[in-house]
């Protein structure tokens, strides 16, 4: 059985930062287990089941808790939202909505990825969507090679990070428009 | 493997005496009631043998209403005044059903549709309550005493408007409701306990009314639902209608009484079941004034059912799909509710999973153990140790109108409850001073293509050039799946806040009023009912809040700790009277008092959980 691996601070508090709350290092790089061991440890002691035996206070108490951790448990498991997650806290947002700026050649091949998935989608082309997800997926390794590289390593580059998060995001858009136009 | 040894208030089982809590399959086709009795769930039977109550109720001239199989005898003969598959009506709007369809006289309701009756318009939720009220009384018969509270059923893939009408109508019916639990997890409760299941398992329920396919990861003392997917206007009664479509076909009848389709209905019913074990069945049918015979055999019916069986199929493949997971990481496939007998839909279901399907508990009991099972857990009758977590997920998307009719979604399907979330807003004109705020639930992207469950207005917003005010718009789900919306406009730090419920849900005064009105007890009975529970809960919490201090005591001082037992003195005394209301006011003001121990016994139960299993390491 595992433990977690750093010691919680004075005391985990409704305001910590999911990280703290999970007593995991922050950094991009985590073990999927051991992030989903604490979920079920901490939400072991928060759940307002728990508590439907006790006061009203305790219930609303433990259902506030247990929504925290859920939403902590959501963000660091998922590697995307975690990175995404890791900026904002080093104080650089990924501004998904206001800054929509792109490396030139990101933004080619991004282009040629969606004439391509529509092409399939017209032809209904099953072997096709299948070679842009492959092609998809083997970019999206090499963008999170280097998002780890950017935020684990020393010193961390956090400017890379943010760009490299928001060509991740484009990715798993189009990811999910494969999704949703495979015949 | 248990985690901490640290017992929590009220979870340690009171020596003295268990709590009755019950589970409730509220069905479609027929509801039960189950409770653990000597350790074991088992189901109650009514003093005839039978755990089966048909969800059928009959509204008699002069105000006597049946429920149950006295009922369901009139199903044919007296369908205006006999209401069956009520569940299919539930936090529904009259415009989504045809009179013609239903054989109903469906009338418009407020938020909900109506029933006319000889006794007059019924909501769906008063006729449920009618149910749940025969199940209470069979429980309290059974059990010989009181009961502290249930766990009602729903299917998973029940929205928010469908879960607060059955919340509604368990109130209506004098039920406490522990908690509102998914179906299939009820069932994943009752079989992963049975056989110490671990894995991951899928659920297969098709009931009367309803389909529901959830998958689940099962580990020691943790039932983890991971993906959940379903239709809630798909079940066995659509195989009916399909035969009877069939018939009319077959037999040119282009128009039916409501009487003769209420009988036709029922006989394609008991043609499909005996299709269960015979390879065809004859039967017999009164149409257009004529007696007909037709006979059904299992590859006609097999042609006539294919269309629905596949599209559960398509939805067991998209929950899989939400899970993230492989049909080959499935351990197992539990079959739940009746329609599941159907041999087309067992071959379907074991061809798709490539395994057969799990049938060895009783797919119509399972789902009410599980929830009895449930209901003696919350009602802390386990003993730490032998008890279990659950980890449901919200079954659809919530979000909010936008411009242009767009719906932005704030909380994905399949997000584990309870959950809280908060988006922000802003105007869009110059010195705007209210939002219309619309809270939808669905997957489309379109408005009009998902369900309306609420709609208020933020006043009171400091005029302000566009785009300047920061409405922050917070959902907060609880662990029955129930939404309450909050929005703040914080720019200019001038706060309002409004919480609102599902524009379906019944308010507490007006539950207040159809309880009075004597529904399902005569006045005095409620009254002397209402002091009992006033009494039960402040015994309830006086015990709580004792076996809080007797652990963490040590986080007030002196001085906090005279005030605590001052109040628990003054509340145990009061508790002896029977001013009901009195109670009920020092109850919360001793809830109130006791705000912030809760709150420090929470933060150190959760720095126990975080530092590990060493409780000596504890500050």
């Amino acid at each position: 059985m595992m433990s977690a691996t750093t010691e919680p601070g004075p005391g985990a508090r409704l305001d910590h930062d999911h990280f703290a709350l999970f007593g995991l290092p922050p950094r991009f790089q985590q073990d999927r287990g051991a992030i989903d061991h604490v979920w079920r440890e901490l939400q072991a002691k928060v759940h307002p089941d728990r508590y439907a035996a006790g006061s009203p206070t305790e219930r609303r108490i433990a259902m506030q808790w247990a929504s925290r951790v859920n939403e902590a448990h959501r963000v660091l498991r998922s590697p995307l939202l975690r990175a995404r997650y890791l900026c904002e806290l080093a104080g650089q947002p990924v501004q998904d909505e206001n800054n929509t700026a792109m490396a030139p050649a990101f933004l080619m091949q991004q282009l040629e990825w969606r004439e391509a998935i529509e092409a399939a989608r017209q032809a209904a082309d099953a072997a096709a969507f299948e070679r842009i997800e492959t092609e998809l997926g083997d970019a999206r390794r090499a963008l999170v090679a280097t998002v780890a590289q950017a935020l684990d390593g020393e010193p961390r580059d956090l400017p890379a990070a943010v760009a490299r998060v928001r060509e991740w995001m484009f990715l798993e858009r189009l990811l999910e428009e494969i999704d949703t136009h495979r015949p | 493997m248990a985690l901490l040894q640290i017992s929590e208030p009220g979870m340690s089982p009171a020596p003295h005496q268990r709590r009755l809590a019950v589970g409730i399959d509220l069905g479609t086709t027929h509801s039960l009631v189950a409770a653990v009795r000597s350790g074991a769930a088992e189901v109650l039977r009514d003093a005839d043998g039978q755990a089966l109550l048909p969800s059928v109720v009959r509204y008699l001239p002069g105000g006597e209403v049946r429920i149950g199989r006295p009922a369901l005898q009139a199903l044919a003969s007296d369908p205006h005044n006999t209401v069956a598959s009520v569940k299919r009506f539930m936090g529904r709007g009259s415009q989504e059903f045809s009179a013609e369809r239903t054989g109903y006289d469906i009338v418009d309701g407020e938020g909900m549709m109506r029933l006319r009756t000889v006794q007059g318009e019924v909501s769906p939720v008063e006729v449920s309550a009618q149910i749940l009220a025969k199940l209470r009384q069979l429980a309290e018969d059974v059990l010989g005493d009181d009961l502290v509270g249930a766990v009602i059923t729903v299917p998973a893939y029940f929205d928010d408007a469908q879960r607060q009408a059955t919340k509604d109508a368990a109130r209506l019916a004098g039920l406490n409701v522990l908690r509102l639990l998914n179906e299939p997890t009820a069932a994943a409760i009752a079989y992963g306990l049975d056989h110490a299941a671990e894995g991951v398992y899928a659920v297969y329920d098709l009931g009367g009314g309803t389909f529901d396919i959830s998958i689940l990861r099962l580990a020691k003392g943790v039932f983890e639902v991971v993906a959940t997917g379903g239709d809630t206007a798909l079940g066995g009664d659509d195989f009916d209608t399909a035969i009877v479509d069939w018939l009319q076909q077959e037999h040119g009848l282009a128009s039916l009484t409501a009487v003769e389709r209420r009988g036709l209905q029922v006989a394609a019913r008991q043609a499909r079941e005996r299709l269960t074990d015979a390879p065809s069945a004859e039967f017999i049918f009164q149409a257009g004034g004529r007696e007909l015979a037709a006979t059904l055999d299992r590859e006609q019916f097999a042609r006539l059912g294919q269309a629905l069986v596949q599209r559960t199929l398509a939805t067991v493949r998209r929950a899989l799909r939400d899970a993230d997971l492989a049909i080959d990481d499935v351990q197992g496939v539990v079959m739940v509710g009746g329609a599941t007998r159907m041999p087309l839909v067992r071959e379907a279901v074991g061809g798709v999973f490539g395994r057969e399907p799990l049938i060895n508990l009783d797919p119509d009991e399972v789902v009410a153990l599980g929830a009895a099972m449930q209901a003696n857990l919350l009602a802390g009758n386990t003993s730490p140790g032998d008890d279990w977590l659950l980890l449901d997920v919200i079954p659809l998307s919530l979000g909010l109108e936008t411009m242009g009719g767009l719906v932005e979604k704030v909380i994905a399907r399949n997000t584990t409850i309870p959950v809280a979330r908060a988006q922000e807003f802003t105007t869009f004109k110059d010195g705007q001073t209210a939002m219309a705020i619309h809270v939808v639930q669905g997957e489309r992207e379109l408005v009009a293509d998902c369900r309306s469950l609420a709609r208020f207005e933020l006043r009171d917003i400091p005029p302000m050039v566009a785009g300047a005010a920061r409405i922050e718009v917070t959902f907060q789900v609880d662990a029955d799946g129930l939404l309450s919306v909050t929005a703040r406009e914080q720019s200019s730090g001038a706060e309002a806040s409004i919480q609102v419920k599902p524009s379906y849900g019944l308010s507490d005064d007006e539950v207040t009023r159809m309880l009075s009105d004597g529904m399902c007890s005569a006045e005095a009975d409620m009254k002397a009912r209402g002091l009992r529970e006033q009494q039960v809960e402040a015994r309830r919490l006086i015990e709580a809040i004792r076996a809080a201090l007797a652990v963490d005591g040590d986080l007030l001082d002196a001085a906090e700790r005279g005030t605590v037992e001052t109040a628990l003195l003054e509340l145990a005394d009061l508790a002896e009277g029977d001013d009901a209301d009195r109670i009920r006011e020092r109850i919360e003001s001793v809830s109130a008092a006791t705000d912030s121990f809760a709150a420090r016994r929470m933060d150190r139960s959760i720095r126990a959980a975080l530092r590990g299993r060493n409780l000596d390491e504890l500050a």
